[in-house]
């Protein structure tokens, strides 16, 4: 038997933060593919410290959906799991290249494979190119076109920087948009100057952040002057500066993430069948548009 | 009762190799098959003869296929549960611990009558009609799918204890033990509830007809790890991470709560971990032999260590607690000391909603409270206190 689990960060005030675990979970609870699916939070119930034992299955698969490797995949997760042995250097990575460790978890005898999160995966640049698609309704979006991707910057990771850049990096080498920029909300280059970084008339922006909250609700709208006030909501475009700005929300609430959490799971050796093509397929057919982000942001 | 052909042949197929389970025990030696139930013995069988009186042990065998087969999952928690939602003997249950947890909260005061372990064909009565058991505040209960000719399927229903008297037509059923994650996610009064053992799940709706595996399911989203720990309490091996331990773990922000003072510790569990608040039993304690005085309380699930919101508390009380203490001279009234008393108690209590607005004996009262800050706060709207020690 096999498990995966999938660990999140959760909130204690905000029960939205939660909604695209259990959504990614539920959509791999579809494919069949692990005998047992578990959320486990660090601010919610299962907690990581007690999400192994409710398991029947001797090997786990644990993918943390979180951005960047960092505090919480290098320190917080694998503590709070138990993980015996652990230690950093077990991922061999230089901060976006971390795939998967074997150890045990102390409490159950359990072997676990601790894979790298979710952000830093290859698999997460289709995320974001398919945020771009569902945000503009259009499949071939692209030309004509910039691309950002906005992240938190490094007030206390510098490795959260360099998962923005990673995926900037790559989209620009596939030469779809004409222009890509990666830029921040604490540091430069700045998100509250989208427009000058952009000589498209049309520019994309992705947060690259697991849930809406606070960030991409509520700073990032206004910060860029899609709206005065996030309450008002904005509109998808919005016009800032002479530019139309189509503000996409967080990344990780898009469908296909769900198949990024089962490319790392495979990554550490899960036999997950043909639950990726499932995934895809059904990311594919909902992709029509979500409501318009604006709409309801301030419900 | 007659016994599926398909029973037979699955008991038969393991019966050369033992069969000893709930009361039933068949084996094979040279003189032939024996079977052996708690009322009678057969010996020296031939296959035919087996297979009536199997027949004649009709609940025994179903009973042995349910479980076997159906259920499996020997030594698991998941198995465990539904043991217990039955009320079926738990092999894994120390004799004198047995009669700890869930099963005792009843509350009836009737706890042998309502909770000894069951043999097979009380509990085939019993089934008939349902058995119901309560696990915080949900109420479970067990029967057979086909009452009139029950052929050892079992299904479980799930409601809100408060529900145990309404209509089922009243009521929201579902059958997807996810959409227990909703109804776990807000109390009655739409607030958000980061804590699922908190003694506020709302009411008004039912899951009807589960299996087993789906009843555990829906259990675990309501409240998450408590089949788990409950096992392992069961079994003497509940692991307590008592509050030392936990604190020193913690890094980041959360580094500096080893720092609490012991009196401190002593006042948050107080204050969170209390029945009112909480349906877990705290176990953890200061550290290993040194035993907190709040009480822990006696809710049915076992707390193993303290939880992310007592840590995000105790990060808090940590701040306040590091603040150096003053003595301030400020003018009140006997009657409006008294009044503060009782503005705090209301509030933690979560008592001011139920205050009435010309309730003005109550000291919590909005007019009174508004009548206080009028009178005794001065323009920056603060109350008039003065530092008397420099
Ligand atoms: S630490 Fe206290 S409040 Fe938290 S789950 Fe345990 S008993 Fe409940």
């Amino acid at each position: 038997m096999q498990a995966l689990v999938i660990a999140a960060h959760g909130s204690h005030l905000n029960p939205d933060a939660s909604d695209p675990t259990y959504a990614h979970a539920d959509t791999i609870r579809e494919t069949g593919a692990f005998d047992e699916v578990r959320e486990a939070f660090w601010k919610e119930e299962p907690h990581f410290r007690e999400v192994i034992r409710t398991l029947e299955s001797d090997e786990v698969f644990v993918v943390p959906l979180f951005i960047s490797e960092g505090y919480f995949t290098e320190e917080v997760i694998p503590r709070e799991l138990r993980l015996e042995d652990w230690d950093p250097d077990k991922w061999e990575s230089d901060g976006t290249s971390a795939s998967q460790a074997t150890l045990e978890a102390e409490d159950v005898g359990k072997t676990i494979h601790y894979c790298g999160p979710v952000g830093t995966h290859d698999a997460m640049t289709d995320v974001i190119v398919q945020r771009a698609e569902t945000a503009t309704e259009d499949p071939d979006v692209g030309e004509g076109f910039g691309l950002s991707v906005v992240g938190h910057g490094t007030d206390r990771n510098e490795n959260s920087a360099k998962a923005i850049e990673y995926h900037s990096d790559r989209i620009a080498e596939r030469d779809r948009f004409d222009e890509v920029k990666a830029l921040f909300m604490d540091e430069e280059p700045e998100v509250d100057d989208v427009t000058d970084y952009f000589e498209s008339e049309d520019i994309v922006v992705v947060p690259l952040f697991i849930a809406d909250g606070y960030h991409t609700q509520e700073d990032i709208p206004e910060d860029m002057g899609l709206t005065e006030d996030y309450r008002l909501g904005w509109d998808v475009p919005a016009e800032v500066d002479g530019h139309r700005v189509w503000y996409t929300g967080a990344v990780g609430t898009e469908d296909l993430m769900a198949d990024v959490v089962l490319e790392r799971a495979a990554d550490a050796g899960a036999d997950i069948g043909d639950a990726r093509e499932a995934v895809r397929e059904l990311a594919a057919s909902v992709a029509d548009p979500e409501p318009s982000a604006g709409a309801g942001a301030g419900d | 009762m007659t016994v599926a052909t398909d029973d037979l042949e699955t008991l038969l197929d393991h019966a050369s190799s033992g069969i000893a389970f709930d009361g039933l025990h068949v084996d094979e030696s040279d003189d032939g098959y024996r079977l052996e139930t708690p009322a009678n013995e057969w010996t020296g069988l031939d296959e035919d003869e087996l297979r009536r009186a199997l027949d004649a042990a009709g609940e025994y065998a179903t009973n042995w296929r349910y479980w076997q087969e159906r259920i499996g999952g020997e030594g698991t928690a998941r198995r465990a549960f539904l043991r217990w939602c039955e009320r079926a003997p738990l092999a894994d249950a120390e004799t004198d611990e047995a009669t700890t947890g869930p099963w005792s909260e009843s509350g009836e005061g009737d706890a042998d009558a309502g909770d000894a372990p069951l043999a097979v064909p009380e509990r085939y009565d019993a089934l008939r009609d349902g058995i119901d058991r309560e696990w915080g505040q949900l109420s479970i209960t067990a029967r057979f799918v086909d009452v009139d000719d029950p052929d050892g399927e079992r299904v479980y229903d799930l409601w809100h204890v408060d529900d145990a008297d309404s209509d089922i037509a009243d009521l929201e059923v579902y059958d997807d033990p996810r959409d227990a994650r909703d109804l776990a996610t807000y109390d009655d009064d739409g607030r958000y509830r980061p804590l699922k053992t908190a003694p506020t799940l709302p009411a008004g709706w039912a899951f009807t007809g589960l299996s087993g595996a789906d009843l555990v399911e829906t259990v675990e989203f309501f409240y998450p790890a408590t089949v788990a720990n409950w096992h392992r309490e069961l079994q003497g091996t509940l692991d307590v991470d008592h509050w030392l331990e936990t604190a020193e773990r913690q890094t980041g922000i959360y580094d500096v709560i080893d720092e609490l003072p012991r009196e401190a510790v002593e006042w948050m569990a107080e204050a969170c971990c209390a029945d009112s608040q909480c349906l877990r039993r705290r176990e953890w304690q200061y550290e290993e032999g040194d035993e907190l005085d709040a009480d822990g309380g006696d809710g049915p699930f076992p707390c193993r260590e303290p939880c992310s919101l007592v840590v995000a508390a105790a990060r808090k009380c940590t701040t306040l607690e590091s603040e150096t203490e003053h003595t301030y001279e400020l003018e009140l009234t006997t009657s409006e000391l008294n009044q503060l008393e009782e503005l705090i108690d209301a509030v933690a209590d979560g008592r001011i909603d139920e205050i009435r607005e010309a309730d003005v004996y109550d000291g919590a009262n909005r007019y009174r409270a508004r009548y206080l800050r009028a009178k005794r706060f001065d323009d920056d709207g603060s109350l008039e206190a003065t530092r008397v020690d420099e």
